[in-house]
């Protein structure tokens, strides 16, 4: 059983450039053993590019990698011995999906008897709903069967750290809701190490010990959850987490700003109903779970939360003011 | 009438379609018949005018293949055993004895290992070096790929004199060695091009997917690129091995005895006064079947056409 080995992995100054593309600068993180970091950003950010220099699969121009205490920066993919989920699946083709399963425990590397291999792939399909095609091609599957197979194709092994990117991307709710929960029960249970790439926000809080938030190859704040949506160091890094997003508007709307201030980020959080200036209600939005109010004040629109069960309607005005908001300076770093 | 379709011709057209197609395979299958029917003709029957269509099949041109022949006198006959088989009697019904086997045996398996022996080096080197050039760094790589691609930008029959003699100084002048390195030389070209187009449409990710699962870089492209550029391989291979079987002019000028293949051969087949059209068609008939047989062999990678990936794009 794994759990004794210490995965702890550190990046530090990362760099690289692809062509005229800086894709990468000067990433430093350390990736505590049996820790589960989202990494968010928009496209381009450097995240898979990430994902690729833990994996071997690229190398960085400067700067260094160490699982566990010891550099990797000239091992091989199969000698570092990380798993990885492509975004884009990359199922072998040719290959059944039992077939796909069990390729990396027919590794050199691995080189599992085929008894203990069909009962891990067994126990695998189960977790992940694939059991029933097993024998079917790889290319006869649907996105998020494809997009299974893949998570299963990492999971099958014991690696000291499992890559992911965007593993959840293509599924319906329902699976993805399941799998998050499959994936959170796995981390906790094998006490594994998981470097997770996202887009969805609900993945990003409900699964991540540690969120590290990138911007143009540059990491600009690493922390726990709470600390990313409660003391973002940017509007940017603000604007990363919260649904509905956090609204930014010019220091002065509200009054008085403090000297410096650019900009006022106010999440549903911090708009308080009741006093202050008056608003106009353009829009409600009842999602079910939780109802939307979009708002302009003046030349500016405002999206904030409501009671579900509001009354309010187009056309309503209500007087709302700041409640311990976020003030951001004209580079839009943090005051 | 059926009712209008989107996507199903409409009955007029599928005539068209169907006529032009009859058409082009009764014109491009006649001579193919003529060929194959003509080796089964007597010699009268196959210079016959008009030529004959319906004819009592023999197998003379098969015999006068294999079998080397000289002309005997009746009283010669006449003190001969009576014929053992039936080989003998078609022989000595004209008044031949057969004096020994042909050469053709022998030049068809020059043919065959030349010609299987240059595809699998082209393919074989091709493979790898399209690998390397669709997936390394290589250093002036277009430039290189230029290069390749140069040696075909000439009848290579161009280059026939001074092959020649570099042949002929370096003792591989009628050599089977000789012969299939001047083939791959010509095919390799052709396989690095053909070979590339098809590397390059397998996604990297596969292989990255591999190297991740434990294996090594060269495991990663037998067990995930090679099956998957299987049918890129296999249409490659029909196109060199075409090449090379059907070479005829370096053959002519670089083999004369050991290694010499069955198309220059087969046209010197001189029957006993004139021609032996029976026993040439007899030859060319069997030197298609090669080909033929290869190629059916490998129609299942033709028709499955490029790989439907598992990769979201």
């Amino acid at each position: 059983m794994r759990g004794c080995i210490m995965a702890e992995v550190v990046l530090s100054g990362l760099t690289k450039t692809f062509g005229a593309t800086r894709a990468l600068s000067d990433v430093s993180m350390t990736i505590p053993d049996g820790s589960f970091v989202v990494l968010l950003g928009p496209t381009g950010a450097g995240k898979t590019t990430t994902l690729r220099l833990i994996a071997g699969l690229d190398r960085p121009d400067t700067g260094d990698i160490a699982i566990a205490g010891r550099s990797v920066r000239d091992d091989t993919p199969a000698q570092r011995d990380v798993a990885m989920v492509f975004q884009q699946y990359s199922l072998y083709p040719h290959l059944t999906v039992r077939d796909n399963l069990a390729f990396p425990l027919r590794s050199p590397v691995m080189n599992w008897p085929e008894a203990q291999i069909a009962s891990k792939i067994n126990e695998v399909a189960s977790v992940l709903r694939i059991a029933h095609k097993l024998d079917n091609k790889a290319t006869q599957l649907s996105g998020g069967e494809m997009q299974r197979v893949s998570i299963g194709r990492a999971l099958v092994r014991n690696p000291r750290i499992y890559l992911m990117d965007e593993p959840l991307s293509s599924l319906d709710a329902k699976l993805r809701a399941d799998l998050r929960v499959e994936l959170k029960r796995i981390h906790a249970e094998l006490g594994a190490t998981f470097l997770y790439v996202t887009h969805d926000q609900i993945e990003a809080m409900t699964m991540a010990t540690h969120v590290g938030v990138l911007d143009q190859g540059r990491l600009v704040q690493f922390g726990t959850p709470r600390e990313i949506y409660e003391n973002p160091v940017s509007a940017y890094v603000a604007s990363r987490l919260g649904q509905p997003r956090i609204n930014l508007l010019p220091a002065g709307v509200f009054g008085p700003a403090p000297s410096g201030a650019a900009q006022i980020g106010l999440r549903p959080e911090h708009v308080a109903v009741g006093e202050g200036q008056s608003a106009t209600v353009r829009r409600v939005e009842h999602l079910g779970d939780q109802t939307r109010l979009h708002l302009t004040l003046g030349p500016h629109e405002i999206i904030t939360l409501a009671d579900p069960h509001t009354t309010l309607s187009p056309g309503d005005s209500l007087s709302i003011r700041p409640d311990n908001p976020l003030w951001f300076d004209a580079s839009g770093n943090r005051i | 009438m059926s009712a209008y379709s989107a996507t199903e011709p409409s009955a007029a057209s599928k005539w068209v379609a169907g006529t032009l197609v009859t058409l082009y395979m009764v014109i491009t299958l006649l001579p193919l018949a003529w060929i194959i029917s003509t080796g089964f003709k007597t010699g009268p029957d196959s210079i016959s005018y008009p030529p004959k269509v319906i004819f009592s099949p023999s197998i003379e041109g098969y015999v006068n293949l294999f079998t080397d022949r000289t002309r005997a006198t009746p009283e010669q006959l006449a003190t001969m055993p009576p014929p053992e088989n039936f080989v003998d009697e078609i022989v000595q019904r004209r008044g031949e004895v057969i004096t020994g086997p042909s050469r053709f045996g022998e030049r068809f398996l020059n043919s065959v290992i030349i010609g299987f022996g240059s595809t699998f080096l082209s393919i074989f080197l091709g493979t790898l070096a399209a690998y390397a050039f669709s997936r390394f760094k290589v250093p002036l790589k277009d430039d290189l790929l230029f290069f390749i691609l140069s040696t075909r930008m000439m009848p290579p029959i161009a280059v026939a004199i001074p092959i020649f003699l570099m042949y002929r100084e370096l003792g591989l002048s009628d050599t089977h060695l000789g012969m299939i390195l001047l083939y791959t030389g010509v095919n390799i070209s052709l396989a690095v091009w053909l070979l590339k187009g098809f590397i390059d449409e397998i996604p990297r990710e596969y292989e990255e997917a591999a190297l991740i699962d434990g294996y090594t870089r060269f495991q990663a492209f037998r067990k995930v690129v090679l099956p998957q550029a299987a049918t890129g391989i296999a249409s490659t291979a029909i196109f060199c091995l075409i090449f090379a079987w059907n070479e005829y002019a370096f053959a002519v000028l670089l083999t004369s005895g050991t290694a010499q293949t069955a198309p220059p051969f087969i046209p010197t087949i001189i029957g006993v006064g004139g021609q032996d059209w029976p026993a040439v068609a007899a030859g060319a008939t069997l030197f298609l079947l090669p080909v033929m047989i290869f190629t059916i062999l490998l129609r299942k990678h033709l028709l499955r056409g490029i790989t439907f990936g598992a990769v979201r794009k």
